[in-house]
C-alpha cells in the first residue's frame, strides 16, 4: 500500500493530461455549440478551421522568432495568437459572406448547411496542407517544464515523479480566462444578450429589432477566437498536424453533444467528460493499482481497458450512451 | 436539351476523357482510371441509395469500404493452421461471447429498465471477455509474427469475398442503424463518422484478424499474374498478332479483365437499383424522404424503412470496398482516409445528381477522373505560374512541392459550386 505514490502516478499520467486535453476540447466544443446555437448547423469544417488558425499562428511565431522576439519562459506563440485569431476571423467571415449567407437567405435545411460545410472543409484542408504540408510541426519554445519529474522525485523522495509542463498550466489557465470572458460577454453585454435571444427564439429576436447579420458576424468572430486558441494550445501541448486536427472533430462533436448542443456550459462539461474517459480508459492502470493493492493482488497485465488507438471509440461510445438515454445531452440542449 | 440526350452526352464525355488519356498518356493509365472509376461508381451508387433516395446522411462510407477490404482477407487468404491451433477457436468464442454479453445487456435494459443492472452486467461481461480473449490473441499473434501472426482466411476464391464484403458491411450497418437512426439527421452523420474511424482502428489494432499495420500483401487474384502470361507461349504469339510486346499485352489483358468484372457488377447493381427506384418500394422511399410525417400518417414504418435502405446502401459500399482491395491485391489499413473514401464519394453523388442512379455513376467516373488528373494538370499550371520566378527560390520549390494538395481545394470548389448553382447535380432526379 502506497497511497502517495499512487496519487502522484495518477496525477501525472491521468489527471493532468486529462485536465489539459479537456480544456482544449471544451474550447473547441464551445465553438461547435455556438455555431449550432446561432447558425443552426453542425460545422464539419471546425477541425480544419482550427488547423488554419494554428497555421497562421505558427507562421507569425516563426516570423517573431526570426526577429529574435521571445517571451522568456513562455512560448512565443502566445504573442502570435492575436494574429492567428485575426486571420481566422477574416477567413470565416469571408466564407460566411461567400458561402453560408446565400443558404441562410434561402432558409435551407440544416443538412444542406452540413454538406456545404464539407465543401468548406475540403478547401480549408487544401489551404493548410498547401501552406505548411502534412507533417508534424512542433512550435513550442521557452521553458518546457515547470516541475520536471526528476526534480520532483529529488525534492519529495517519492519513487514516482510528477512532471508539470508549461503548456499544461498555460492551457488550463488560458481556458479558464477565455471561458470566464465568454460567459461575462454572453450574460452581461448587450451584444451577448442579443446573441442568446437570437439563439433561443429567432423570430422574437428579429421582432425586437436584433440585427441577424450582426449576430452572425459576432458569432463567427468569437468562434474564430475560441477555435484558434484551442488549436494553438493543442499544438503547443502536443504538435500541429492537419490530419490530427481534422480527427479532433469527433471528440469535439462528442463533447458538444454530450453536454447538450447549443448549451455553452454543457460544452465545457462535455469536454471534460470526454477527456477524462478517453485518458482513463486508454491508460494502463498497472502502476497505480500496483501501489494501491497488496503485493499478492498486484496485477500482472497492463490493466489497460482499451488500446490507445481506440480513443475515438471511447468518445463515440459515450456519445452513443448519452444519445440513447438522454438525447438532448447532460445539460438541456436544443433538438431541431 | 432533354435529359436522355444529356445523359448520353455526359457518358460520352467520360468515354472521351478516358480514351483521350489512353491516346495521350498511356492505355495503362487509362485503364487504371477506368477500374477505380468503376469501383467509385459502385460506392456512389450505394451512397445515392441512402441519400438520394432515402435522405439519410451517411458519412461513414470509409468504414464500410474498409469492412469490404477485411472481407477479402477473411475469405480468400489461406488459413494459418498453427495460428488456429494456438487459439483460433478461443478467439472466435470470445467474439461470440462479447456479442452475447451486449445482446443480454440490451435485453435486460429493455425488460427491466434498471440502468445499474445493465452497467454491472457490461462491466462483468467485459472482464470475462478480456479474460477469454487476451490469451488466445497473444498466442495467435506470437505465431511467426514476421510472416503471419494472424488467423488467415478461409482460402476460398477471391470473387466470393465481394458478396461477403457486402454482408459484413450490412451487419455493421444494421447495428449502427439500430442505434442511430431515428435520431436527428446530423446525429446520424456524427455517429457514422465515428463508426468509420472505429472500423479503421480495429483493422489497425486487431492483428490476429487483419495483421494490423503489418498489412496483408499478395492477396489471391481473380486474374492471372502478368509474369505467368508472359511465360505462356500462346499468349505471346497472340499478343504479337495484335502487334504488342508481351509485357504491355499482359498488363493490359489483366486490367481489361478487371474492368469487365467490375462493369458486370456495376451493371447488375444498377439494374437492381433502377428496378427498386421505379417499384412501389422506391416511390415509398421517396415519399418518406420528402415528407416523413405524411408517410407515417399513411401507415409506413419510417424507422424500419430507413434501417432497410441504410443496410442496403452500406452493403453496396462493402461490395465496392472488397472489389477495390481485390484490385489492389493488398489490405493496407493506414491508407483509409476519410477525405478520400467518405467525402470524395459524397462529392461524386452531389455532382452527379443525387436521387438519380445514372447520375451517381456518372459522378463517380467523372470525379474520379478529375481526382487523378488534377495533379498532373496542377503541376503544369504551377510550372507556368512559377516560370517567372528564379530557379531554386524557396517559394518556387514550395509551390511546386505542394501541388498535390490542390486536388482537395479543387474538390471543395467543385462541391460548393455545384451546391450553389446546380444543387440537383449534372443529371437531376426525374
Amino acid at each position: 500500500m502506497d497511497f502517495l505514490n499512487a496519487i502522484v502516478a495518477l496525477a501525472n499520467f491521468v489527471l493532468i493530461p486529462a485536465m489539459t486535453y479537456g480544456s482544449q476540447l471544451a474550447l473547441g466544443a464551445l465553438g461547435v455549440t455556438m455555431i449550432y446555437g446561432i447558425l443552426r448547423f453542425s460545422n464539419f469544417a471546425h477541425g480544419d478551421t482550427m488547423a488554419f488558425g494554428t497555421m497562421v499562428t505558427i507562421l507569425v511565431t516563426w516570423l517573431l522568432q526570426s526577429w529574435g522576439v521571445s517571451l522568456g519562459p513562455l512560448p512565443t506563440a502566445l504573442l502570435a495568437v492575436p494574429f492567428g485569431i485575426a486571420g481566422t476571423a477574416a477567413l470565416v467571415l469571408f466564407t460566411d459572406r461567400a458561402v453560408y449567407r446565400f443558404y441562410r437567405g434561402q432558409k435551407a435545411k440544416p443538412i444542406i448547411f452540413v454538406m456545404v460545410s464539407i465543401g468548406v472543409m475540403f478547401i480549408y484542408n487544401g489551404l493548410t496542407r498547401f501552406v505548411l504540408g502534412t507533417d508534424d510541426i512542433r512550435f513550442a519554445d521557452g521553458e518546457r517544464f515547470i516541475i520536471s519529474a526528476g526534480d520532483f522525485k529529488r525534492a519529495t523522495g517519492l519513487s514516482e515523479g510528477l512532471g508539470l509542463k508549461t503548456t499544461e498550466v498555460l492551457t488550463v489557465v488560458t481556458a479558464v480566462i477565455v471561458v470566464v470572458a465568454l460567459f461575462r460577454f454572453l450574460n452581461h453585454t448587450r451584444t451577448g444578450k442579443s446573441m442568446r435571444a437570437y439563439s433561443d427564439n429567432e423570430d422574437l429576436a428579429l421582432l425586437s429589432g436584433i440585427s441577424p447579420e450582426r449576430v452572425v458576424v459576432v458569432t463567427w468572430i468569437i468562434v474564430a477566437g475560441l477555435i484558434t486558441i484551442a488549436g494553438v494550445l493543442y499544438g503547443l501541448d502536443k504538435s500541429y498536424k492537419p490530419f490530427t486536427y481534422f480527427q479532433l472533430l469527433l471528440p469535439i462533436f462528442a463533447a458538444a453533444i454530450v453536454g447538450g448542443l447549443g448549451n455553452p456550459l454543457g460544452a465545457i462539461a462535455g469536454g471534460f467528460v470526454i477527456a477524462f474517459s478517453e485518458v482513463g480508459i486508454t491508460y494502463a492502470w498497472k502502476k497505480v493499482l500496483g501501489y494501491l493493492l497488496p503485493d499478492a493482488l498486484a496485477p500482472d497485465s497492463l490493466v489497460q481497458l482499451l488500446a490507445t488507438e481506440y480513443k475515438f471509440a471511447v468518445s463515440f461510445m459515450i456519445l452513443v450512451i448519452v444519445l440513447l438515454f438522454k438525447p438532448t445531452g447532460l445539460f438541456k440542449g436544443k433538438s431541431v | 436539351m432533354n435529359q436522355t440526350l444529356k445523359t448520353y452526352a455526359l457518358f460520352a464525355l467520360v468515354a472521351v476523357l478516358i480514351v483521350g488519356t489512353g491516346l495521350l498518356q498511356s492505355w495503362n493509365t487509362a485503364l487504371v482510371i477506368l477500374n477505380m472509376g468503376l469501383v467509385s461508381a459502385v460506392m456512389a451508387l450505394g451512397v445515392n441509395l441512402q441519400w438520394g433516395i432515402a435522405g439519410l446522411f451517411n458519412v461513414g462510407v470509409m468504414g464500410f469500404v474498409a469492412l469490404g477490404g477485411l472481407a477479402v482477407v477473411l475469405t480468400s487468404v489461406a488459413p494459418v493452421p498453427e495460428a488456429w491451433a494456438a487459439g483460433g477457436p478461443r478467439a472466435l468464442f470470445a467474439l461470440v461471447l462479447g456479442a452475447a454479453i451486449i445482446a443480454v445487456s440490451a435485453l435486460v435494459w429493455k425488460k427491466t429498465r434498471m440502468g445499474w443492472a445493465m452497467a454491472l452486467l457490461l462491466i462483468a461481461g467485459f472482464i470475462l471477455y478480456r479474460w477469454v480473449r487476451d490469451d488466445a490473441v497473444n498466442a495467435i499473434e506470437a505465431v511467426n509474427p514476421a510472416v503471419t501472426g494472424f488467423l488467415g482466411g478461409l482460402g476460398l476464391p477471391v470473387v466470393l469475398a465481394w458478396p461477403v464484403g457486402g454482408l459484413l458491411a450490412a451487419g455493421a450497418a444494421w447495428v449502427i442503424g439500430k442505434t442511430a437512426l431515428g435520431l436527428r439527421s446530423d446525429y446520424l452523420a456524427i455517429a457514422t463518422l465515428g463508426i468509420s474511424e472505429i472500423v479503421i482502428a480495429v483493422l489497425k489494432n486487431e492483428e490476429w484478424l487483419s495483421r494490423g499495420v503489418k498489412n496483408v500483401n499478395g492477396l489471391p487474384r481473380p486474374m492471372p499474374y502478368e509474369t505467368d502470361l508472359q511465360a505462356d507461349t500462346d499468349f505471346v504469339t497472340s499478343a504479337a498478332h495484335w502487334g504488342l510486346d508481351p509485357a504491355t499485352a499482359s498488363t493490359l489483358y489483366v486490367k481489361i479483365g478487371y474492368s469487365l468484372m467490375f462493369a458486370v457488377v456495376l451493371v447488375v447493381l444498377l439494374v437492381l437499383a433502377q428496378l427498386a427506384l421505379k417499384s412501389p418500394w422506391g416511390r415509398m422511399m421517396r415519399a418518406i424522404r420528402d415528407n416523413e410525417t405524411a408517410a407515417r400518417a399513411m401507415g409506413k414504418d419510417v424507422t424500419f424503412r430507413h434501417l432497410q435502405v441504410f443496410v442496403l446502401g452500406s452493403a453496396i459500399c462493402g461490395i465496392a470496398g472488397a472489389m477495390m482491395t481485390t484490385l489492389d491485391g493488398q489490405l493496407v489499413p493506414t491508407t483509409y482516409q476519410p477525405l478520400r473514401y467518405t467525402f470524395l464519394i459524397w462529392v461524386m453523388v452531389i455532382v452527379g445528381g443525387s436521387g438519380n442512379n445514372l447520375g451517381a455513376i456518372l459522378g463517380g467516373m467523372l470525379i474520379w477522373f478529375f481526382w487523378v488528373q488534377v495533379e498532373p494538370l496542377g503541376q503544369a499550371v504551377m510550372q507556368v505560374a512559377t516560370s517567372g520566378m528564379s530557379d531554386g527560390s524557396w517559394l518556387k520549390d514550395h509551390l511546386l512541392g505542394s501541388v498535390q494538395h490542390m486536388r482537395l481545394l479543387t474538390m471543395g470548389v467543385i462541391l460548393l459550386l455545384v451546391l450553389r448553382f446546380s444543387p440537383r447535380g449534372l443529371l437531376p432526379e426525374r
